[in-house]
């Protein structure tokens, strides 16, 4: 039994069959990577796993619980948090601000009102707020407002927004989308150090073979909205359905 | 001191100051000079001062940090102030019971506006409130007002009569009073040729507004604030960060709103009338303005904000023809009748010109407001690099 | 049965007036995305366009006529407009008795110009800045037009009749087998109606059945990718604001003999017109047409004397009470579209 289960999904836009009959399961603390082809379904799935769709019929259950229907900032309150195509950060706010407000959303939950509380007094979040900047390496940049960054550095204070929560699963969307190799790389890099020393579940949806295959350890390949194959990685590169799968049969 | 930290406490030490010290500051001119003209020291435009200060920095809890751009929050002042005044007809003329009802119908009509007109944001949101205010304008204007339930008083406005029982009077004075200390006693104070008035409205109007300020302050230095300042900059992160904007957005409506019931019964604490013209969209609209003229999302702009725009309202409306005559009389003829008549629409029953153009301007010019501008001077002078002292920047790190 | 069909014709003048200025209010945002605040001060100046033919075609030559005498015994003054003199006392007369629908003609180009200067001088610079800010300036604008307006003609109501030929009413009831005298109808009222769906009737048909209108509906559904093709979507833009402000104008034109015309129209219109644009479906041109036809027929049953004994001043707020329920029943609108400022 896996930490996120999918069974039996469907959706339908209209005649278009989006996604049909996907069942996947995603086991605790692996690296679980999705591929396929533009229109494969990829992005429709991740908006099933986080609230902002609803599938025609399936369920999905995290840690044995259904999450279909729940609003995104529920979804999160249970553990799993998103880092977006394009990073998605609180851009006239500070660095340090960014962070500590998903540190105030892990501790008080989705609202409180305490409105006449300090934020000066917060002692504990203000600790936590420094160890997760340092380490993401962020803490010369903490007073920086968080648009003036560069994109690679967005995308690194988005993660470490995300894991100040200490999710039990984070979902990646293309993280690494219109990035130059370099920052592509560092956020390689970031993403294997956070598997190694925190042991995060991740479940990634990708374009570039290259993330793909220097993260994954478990990869599920859609096509046409339905899994056709879901292997290790050394046993995808030379899978037939997969290539016929990314070249349109072109076999035939 | 106050939990807060070294710069806010002297920004909240210097507007307590500067508010103690109003009567002196507001009559720089001597009161037989010429210029005693723009004098402002006087009771009844200090409490304005005072009461939309309270009303704007209000109103910047909810547009300065979350965005939402409200145009109905002249209804909360107008239920403020029939609250108030119902309170003066059935109790007495204590203004305490008056203000705490003020406080609380507000606080639950903006609830209910609040979570209706919160369903949606951006452009909708301000088309809605603006439709509510306009609505509850019509409701007291006439809906409220019919002889089997006159709530409002209609065109004539709610006013307190002899007749009304007022049931715990007693002996108590006949106007508006703070346990016996009546709200227009003014003692006043001459020294030489200049004549400083200190009127008791005023301080309990001034007490208020430090009370309002200083919360307002707390709000803006809490982690709510924080999560406010963050939903104007982008909800969709807000809910994949696990928070729930709407009861956010909701609670900073329905405080903005408490403030203007505030401002709202304080009005009717000051003069015991309320009229439905209170609620008006031009009303709600004054607030907007002077929100961004002062700065929206910085603490001491709606103030200076609102003290700058009565503070014109009062002048730009006392100047009449014979006024601008004897400004321009040393110029020649024919110079002083052509400014007469250029400055003519701008002033007098032209200060709602003046005011709408102001309103462009400051919009075109100078969104960031004075507070911005101010400092973009200052950095001009000094050559600093300061950002606005309300753009907060992240804390030190804990010692 | 008639007093039903009574109210709904009663409803339609009003209706066609919010439609008109919704329909200005939809164009505007659809295209240039800018919420105008100063879209009924447009509606108000175009009835001063009136207004102020009127009393051009009134300017007059004072002469006494000594053979006549006033009560006091002083020679009579008598006023000659100017028409009269130029072109004869009866053709004089009847262009001044003409003169709101011949304002149609003199407001056209004034709107026109206005709805370019406004687009060209102000709104352009807002763009791209964020939709407070639009309102905020659009909202200042709307408050300097209608100062500037008060300043020339005051604060009271001023009657601008229209012409005699369409005083009177027309017996609708007769027409479809009811009696005498049950359903009557002001004909400057039909004239106004028909006015309108001829507008309507036009804009429609512009936009669908030209390119320039394709390109303009293209814009509304999707702007980046207009902009994209290299078309030169900016003065198609400033040219579409301008038929806005002259729908507006029109609408407010041809209103006045309904009811005089007064310096806060604008913000009066305004306001009913945005809660028809948000009751329609913000960003659907046929929504905010039956939206402003539908609220103006509910405006028109909510004023009988039934509805007003029962909730007293029921009128007044029952457009606002209809777009609560709708927004909470159905947040888009009648016929809005998804995803068109839903955020």
């Amino acid at each position: 039994m896996g930490i996120l289960e999918i069974n039996n999904v469907n959706k339908r836009f209209g005649g278009l069959q989006a996604l049909g009959d996907v069942n996947l399961s995603v086991e605790e603390g692996t690296v679980h990577a999705i591929i396929g082809p533009n229109g494969a379904g990829k992005s429709t799935l991740l908006n099933c796993l986080i609230g902002k769709l609803l599938p025609d019929t399936g369920t999905v259950t995290f840690e044995g619980r259904s999450i279909l229907g729940l609003k995104p900032h529920q979804i999160n309150q249970l553990g799993i948090s998103r880092v977006f195509q394009t990073p998605e950060i609180f851009s006239t706010l500070s660095v340090f601000e960014n962070v500590m407000i998903a540190c105030f959303a892990k501790r008080d939950g989705s609202f409180q009102l305490n409105p006449l509380t300090s934020i000066r007094g917060e002692r504990d979040i203000h600790d936590k707020v420094e160890q997760m900047l340092l380490d993401v390496n962020m803490a010369d940049k903490r007073n920086a407002i968080a648009a003036s960054m560069s994109r690679g550095d967005k995308r690194r204070l988005e993660m470490a927004m995300c894991l100040v929560q200490d999710p039990k699963l984070l979902l990646l969307d293309e993280p690494t989308a219109g990035m130059a190799r370099a920052d592509t790389n560092n956020t390689i890099e970031l993403l294997k150090e956070i598997e190694e020393k925190r042991g995060i579940t991740m479940v990634i949806i990708e374009h570039d073979m290259h993330v793909v295959f220097s993260l994954a350890n478990k990869i599920t390949v859609l096509a046409q909205g339905t899994p056709i194959v879901e292997d290790v990685p050394s046993k995808i590169k030379g899978n037939l359905k997969v290539q016929e799968a990314y070249l349109g049969g072109a076999h035939e | 001191m106050f939990g807060l930290d070294k710069a806010d406490t002297r920004t909240f030490l210097f507007v307590i100051a500067i508010t103690l010290l109003a009567p002196f500051i507001l009559n720089p001119f001597p009161t037989d000079s010429a210029l005693a003209q723009f004098n402002g020291g006087y009771p009844d435009l200090m409490q304005r001062f005072m009461i939309f200060g309270i009303f704007a920095v209000g109103f910047n809890i909810l547009f300065g940090l979350t965005g939402y751009l409200s145009f109905g929050h002249a209804a909360f002042l107008g239920v403020g102030s029939y609250a108030a005044v119902w309170m003066f007809k059935l109790l007495s003329f204590n203004i305490i019971p008056a203000i705490a009802l003020s406080i609380l119908v507000t606080g639950l009509f903006s609830l209910a506006i609040g979570y209706i007109c919160l369903r949606r944001s951006g452009i909708y949101f301000s088309i809605l409130t603006l439709a509510f205010a306009q609505m509850s304008f019509a409701m007291a204007y006439s809906v409220l007002s019919n002889p089997s339930f006159n709530l409002t008083n209609g065109e004539t406005g709610l006013q307190v009569y002899a007749s009304d029982p007022q049931y715990l009077k007693g002996s108590g004075p006949d106007i508006t009073h703070l346990f016996g200390l009546e709200m227009n006693a003014t003692k006043t104070l001459e020294v030489g040729a200049w004549a400083f008035q200190f009127n008791t409205g005023f301080y309990v109007c001034a007490f208020f507004m430090i009370v309002a300020f200083y919360i307002a302050m707390r709000i803006f230095r809490s982690p709510f604030g924080l999560m406010l300042r963050a939903i104007k900059t982008n909800q969709t992160r807000l809910n994949y960060t696990g928070l729930n904007s709407r009861p956010y957005t909701l609670a900073a409506f329905v405080i903005s709103g408490m403030y203007a019931g505030l401002a709202g019964g304080l009005l009717a604490a000051m003069d015991p009338l309320a009229g439905a013209e209170r609620m008006q969209w031009t009303a709600s609209g004054e607030v907007v303005l002077m929100t961004i003229l002062g700065g929206a999302g910085t603490l001491i702009g709606p103030l200076l904000g609102a003290g700058f725009i009565k503070y014109f309202e009062n002048i730009f409306s006392k100047i009449n023809d014979n006024v601008l005559h004897t400004w321009f009389s040393l110029m020649p003829e024919s110079i002083e009748n052509f400014l007469v008549t250029i400055i003519h629409p701008f002033v007098g029953k032209g200060w709602h010109l003046t005011l709408g153009l102001m309103f462009m301007l400051i919009v075109i010019f100078l969104p960031g407001g004075l507070v911005d501008g101010g400092t973009r001077i200052w950095n001009k002078i000094t050559g600093r690099n300061r950002t606005s002292p309300d753009v907060v920047a992240s804390p030190k790190p804990a010692e | 049965m008639d007093a039903f069909l009574l109210q709904v014709l009663n409803g339609l003048d009003k209706g066609s007036a919010y439609a008109l200025i919704a329909l200005g209010l939809t164009l505007i945002f659809g295209t240039l995305g800018v919420v105008n605040f100063a879209h009924g001060a447009l509606f108000m100046i175009g009835a001063f366009c009136a207004v102020t033919l009127q009393r051009i075609l009134n300017i007059s030559t004072v002469t006494l006529d000594p053979t006549k005498t006033n009560f006091l015994g002083n020679p009579l003054q008598v006023r000659t407009p100017l028409v009269e003199t130029w072109f004869g006392e009866a053709a004089g007369q009847a262009l001044i008795n003409w003169s709101v629908p011949l304002a149609i003609l003199f407001a056209i180009p004034i709107m026109l110009l206005i709805g370019y200067v406004m687009e060209r001088g102000l709104i352009r610079h807002f763009y791209k800045r964020p939709h407070a800010d639009q309102i905020l300036v659009t909202f200042g604008l709307a408050i300097v037009l209608q100062e500037i307006v008060k300043a020339f003609y005051g604060a009271n109501p001023i009657p601008t009749p229209a012409p005699d030929i369409f005083t009177g009413s027309f017996d609708f009831g007769v027409l479809i087998g009811f009696a005498e005298n049950v359903i009557i109808y002001p004909y400057w009222r039909l004239v106004y109606f028909a006015f309108s769906a001829l507008i309507i009737g036009m804009v429609f048909a512009f936009l669908q059945f030209t390119t320039f209108g394709m390109v303009v509906r293209a814009g509304m559904a999707d702007r980046e990718t207009v902009g994209l093709l290299g078309i030169n979507i900016d003065r198609r833009f400033t040219l579409m604001f301008g038929v806005a402000a002259a729908v507006a104008g029109l609408a407010g034109v041809m209103y006045t003999p309904i009811n005089p015309p007064n310096y806060h129209w604008g913000m009066d219109f305004l306001v009913l017109s945005f809660v028809v644009v948000v009751v329609g479906g913000m960003g659907s041109l046929p929504g905010a047409v039956l939206a402003g036809f539908l609220l103006g027929i509910l405006e028109s049953f909510a004023s009988t004397t039934w509805a007003t004994t029962t909730i007293p001043g029921i009128n007044q707020i029952i457009i606002y009470l209809v777009a609560i329920v709708i927004l909470l029943a159905r947040p888009r609108g009648l016929m809005g579209r998804k995803g068109v400022m839903e955020e």
